[in-house]
């Protein structure tokens, strides 16, 4: 039952994001993906992860505002696409290729649903009485792999401060 | 190019009414999830994402005068640095007491479980993560809204507005 | 078969990359790409009848180790999506950089116009 709840999003999600990639009007694009991304966090709300839900959830709006505030607000609202024919026929060629590479990798996976990570049961039995934690992913977050956390935070530190330093500068013609 | 919508002036009244109200619950409901990140699902990067919605909904509600009251730019790049040094700092602490990098050093007890002080360490990690979010996200929206291209002569020139 | 439809929700984002010629549909693409890692790597850790692996005062512990959700995934996929956003924010402000510079988000004009 929940497979098919899963696979229908899922199918879902697939046609929004082509309608997302292939309409004219970028609002409509924008608006498509924030449509994907909600389904998406239904997903992870079926799938049993409901801290990594609300996350989805606020960083969705996040991207929303960011791709709508920016982009749209610069009177480019419609897009043309003239096509050449032959290089979009090799790209799907290739994609395609991929596709099937890629399905044919995953067929040797272990069916969906049994626990894959046997590493994750000391996390699991011992994690209340190390950490004193309830909630066992922020006690694996940040106490059994803190140093990864703190790579993580370095990362989006980085990202920031490259984002700010692109748009801080003035333009050339007002000094 | 599209120059009356100026981001200084804000929005209507209807919209300014509904954030004064609001702006105080969705504060209160980030530092919640961020304080209880051990006991029930959040932490500290959920927190901190919530609370730096709530400044960029001020500053879309009322515009840049209000914003930059609240938090001027040195202050956000200031408290960015503040969550990221107290995270090290409390690792470091770690390594200090008992000699083991980013160990948990404040003692739990069994019968202190499902409270809020039962987690160690795990409540300053959640808080100087949520004050590193909060304050970096909301530093790269004002910069990247606070520039706007405008068409001067024949030439487009990015202008940041005062 | 949910694996398979994972990989294509990664595979149309890659098409959003490779054939699109306007730079915001090129960054929807890497948004979509962005989301389909996300749920492949929640998907591999889904447990059959599972429970969400938050502890409760009256749950027993063994119980709870042998049906909860695997929490490893959910640990590395919560950065994963926060620094998804300020990558997005990054390549926005490169696209805002482009727009200012040449006056357009489509690329093959970007290709042709003098610096």
């Amino acid at each position: 039952m929940t497979e098919a709840m899963i696979l229908f999003l899922l199918v879902l999600m697939i046609l929004g994001s082509i309608i997302a990639l292939e309409s004219k009007d970028l609002l409509s694009s924008v608006i498509a993906v924030g449509a994907v991304g909600f389904m998406l966090s239904v997903i992870f709300l079926i799938l049993c992860a409901p801290d990594i839900a609300i996350v989805q959830v606020v960083i969705e709006i996040l991207t929303l505002i960011i791709l709508i505030r920016v982009t749209i607000s610069r009177d480019i609202h419609i897009v043309t696409d003239t096509r050449d024919f032959l290089p979009f026929a090799l790209n799907i060629v290739l994609l395609f290729v991929f596709f099937m590479i890629a399905a044919e990798a995953i067929r040797n996976m272990p069916a969906f649903g049994t626990g894959v990570s046997k590493v994750a049961f000391p996390y699991l039995s011992r994690g209340l009485s190390d950490t004193g934690s309830a909630n066992i992913v922020t006690s694996v977050i940040l106490d059994y792999r803190a140093y990864d956390t703190l790579g993580e935070a370095t990362v989006l530190f980085t990202a920031l401060i490259g984002a700010i330093t692109i748009l801080r500068r003035e333009a050339k013609n007002e000094r | 190019m599209n120059d009356e919508k100026k981001i200084s002036g804000g929005m209507s009244e209807v919209v300014k009414t509904v954030c004064n109200i609001l702006e105080g619950f969705i504060f209160v409901f980030g530092c919640y999830i961020v304080l209880y990140g051990q006991l029930s699902p959040g932490g500290g990067f959920a927190g901190g994402v919530i609370l730096a919605a709530v400044f960029i909904l001020i500053m879309l509600a009322f515009g840049k005068e209000r914003i930059l009251k609240i938090m001027p730019r040195k202050r956000g790049a200031f408290i960015e640095a503040l969550g990221a040094l107290a995270f090290l700092a409390v690792a470091w602490a770690g390594l200090y007491v008992s000699g083991i990098f980013f160990k948990n050093f404040i003692p739990t007890t069994a019968a202190s479980h499902f409270n809020l002080m039962s987690g160690g360490t795990i409540l300053i990690c959640n808080i100087a993560i949520a004050l590193k979010v909060m304050a970096g996200l909301f530093l790269v929206f004002f910069v990247l809204s606070i520039t706007r291209v405008v068409l001067e002569g024949d030439k487009l020139k990015m202008v940041k507005k005062q | 078969m949910i694996y398979t439809a994972c990989i294509a929700l990664f595979v149309v984002g890659l098409y959003g990359i490779c054939c699109k010629k306007n730079l915001i549909k090129i960054v929807l693409g890497f948004i979509i790409m962005d989301y389909a890692v996300n749920l492949f790597i929640i998907l591999i850790g889904y447990r059959k009848n599972g429970i969400a692996p938050i502890l409760d005062k009256t749950m027993d512990v063994n119980k709870f180790a042998l049906n909860s959700v695997d929490p490893m995934p959910q640990a590395i996929v919560l950065t994963a999506i926060v620094i998804g956003l300020a990558v997005t924010a990054l390549m926005v402000a490169v696209c805002v950089r482009i727009y200012e510079r040449y006056g357009t988000f489509d690329i093959t004009k970007i290709r042709k116009l003098k610096g």
